[in-house]
């Protein structure tokens, strides 16, 4: 399954979470189907079903926090239940197309599809640096913190702030060297 | 306040769908217009927020937040830019982290990436034009303006989550407009602390983004914008406002014959025939008195900052 072209994943996964959508929210025996057949998928794909089980996990609260607003409403509990449900098949759903395909794939995909060449570039862009701007921050934590040793609210506070701001500062000078080197390759907007 | 897949009904997707794009496609047209040599910096920006939002703010009893960014997007490049950066963030999310649904990514890129930063550059201008250039008045409008963007973003999922019959109207504003009036707090705060920074070091980085002029037909279509988000805001008030009554009505009828069962049905009932007769009063007051406790924080934050003392204290 790792090998199947990204755009079948993509596409598989999409329709697959729009017919979990728009199934109506007591259709239970659906929901099982659909569930048992994720689990199928992830055996077929070998995924480490413990990790992907993990990272739903992870996920999770978000969906639960927003579904403890349909409990407000009277009467709120199936469709608190319908609600978490649903978006947990989606969130599998998901997290399974994750685990087995490379972004840069799905990224190929974008450009195939048509959607703008500037936001598919800025997503680029972004995939790229952000693994090196997240080290940098790293570097920087652990600078600032290897310096400080007061530890009140606000010093954290001014602290994460100053990382921050640096951050964006030494981004935009990174973002003047790559511009450079982006036409030095022959790049056109 | 990412969606994830599985809450909105077909007829909400389709709609944010549609005008997540229309707003994304003229913001895309106004960032080709930029200098090709900001187009890195978008993907790189991008790239920063989400780094950014990484970073731990501590706020009580060993829970902390983190940044939204929408507005620190919007007040560093630009209403257009930050549209495209913010939209960039939550596909990333999305299809890399699961994190946002997919079905829903178009209700979460009108509400994150285009209401929010759209809101947070027009507060900004609006305070800055009255408050002036100073350094002081900039961090105000910037605090004042993720403040505002945060609780209009939340209340606009709130609106999305309501027409799809999810929640009810007035509790999921409540419920939703409460905590992100607190949230938004954290969120000025912490956009004005990042915002010194940047400007103390290099005030430059914030000029060229915020002195450029918005073209005239832009600034019309960005209007359009506003006008259909207000209407699809404003629209479910018509359509669940008589929902709300009904059920009031309902709870009357039947809390009347449930009190001779129940000997004390009094202090539930009370509050619900409360909240049925003035809701929007309620919620008008209280969104004012919120705005009203938001831009006094940002202006007691934007001072201390900007007091001239504390940098020379701070960077020994």
């Amino acid at each position: 399954m790792h090998r199947l072209p990204a755009g079948a994943k993509l596409a598989a996964a999409v329709a697959c979470i729009l017919l979990v959508v728009l199934l109506p929210r007591t259709a239970w025996p659906a929901y099982g189907i659909v569930a048992a057949g994720l689990v199928v998928l992830a055996r077929l794909a070998a995924a480490d079903l413990r990790q992907l089980l993990l990272r739903l996990l992870l996920l999770e609260p978000f969906v639960i926090g927003i579904a403890l607003l349909a409990l407000l409403r009277p009467g709120g509990w199936p469709v608190f239940l319908a609600m978490l449900a649903k978006s947990t098949l989606c969130l599998a759903c998901m997290v399974l197309l994750t685990a087995t395909t490379r972004f840069s794939d799905l990224l190929a995909v974008l450009w195939r599809v048509r959607v703008p060449a500037l936001l598919v570039t800025t997503v680029a862009l972004m995939h790229r640096y952000l693994f090196v701007l997240v080290e940098e921050m790293g570097r920087m934590n652990r600078a600032r913190r290897s310096r400080t040793f007061v530890r009140d609210r606000t010093s954290a506070w001014r602290g994460s702030a100053q990382v921050a701001g640096q951050l964006f500062v030494r981004t935009s000078e990174r973002a003047e060297r790559v511009y450079l080197a982006m036409c030095a390759r022959g790049w056109k907007n | 306040m990412h969606v994830p897949d599985g809450f909105l009904d077909l007829r909400t997707l389709a709609s944010t769908a549609a005008l997540a794009t229309v707003g994304l496609g003229l913001a895309l047209r106004e960032v080709r217009r930029l200098p090709a040599r900001r187009v890195p910096m978008i993907g790189l920006a991008a790239a920063f927020v989400f780094t950014a939002q990484m970073l731990n703010f501590p706020v009580a009893a060993g829970t902390s937040g983190h940044l939204i960014g929408a507005a620190l997007a919007g007040v560093l490049l630009g209403p257009a830019a930050a549209i495209v950066a913010m939209t960039a963030v939550l596909l990333l999310q999305s299809l890399m982290f699961a994190d946002g649904g997919i079905t829903a990514l178009g209700a979460n890129v009108l509400n994150l990436a285009i209401i929010a930063p759209l809101v947070a550059c027009g507060i900004y201008a609006c305070v800055r034009r009255v408050a002036g250039d100073s350094l002081q008045a900039t961090l105000l409008a910037a605090g004042f303006a993720a403040w505002c963007s945060t609780l209009v973003a939340a209340l606009s999922c709130a609106t999305q989550l309501a027409v799809a019959g999810v929640v009810e109207w007035g509790t999921v504003l409540a419920a939703m407009g409460g905590v992100h009036m607190l949230i938004g707090l954290g969120e000025a705060v912490i956009t004005m602390l990042i915002l010194a920074v940047v400007i103390r070091s290099r005030p430059e980085l914030l000029d060229v983004a915020s002195t450029r002029p918005v073209p005239h037909r832009a600034r019309a279509a960005y209007a359009v914008m506003a006008a259909i988000g207000l209407m699809v805001l404003i629209a479910p008030l018509a359509s669940s406002l008589p929902d709300g009554l009904e059920h009031v009505a309902e709870q009357f009828g039947f809390a009347g014959r449930a009190a001779a069962a129940h000997p004390a049905p009094l202090p539930d009932y009370a509050v619900t025939a409360l909240a049925g007769d003035w809701p929007w009063l309620s919620a008008v007051v209280a969104g004012a008195v919120g705005a009203l406790l938001a831009f006094a924080v940002a202006w007691f934050v934007a001072r201390a900052l900007a007091a001239p003392g504390r940098t020379a204290a701070r960077q020994q």
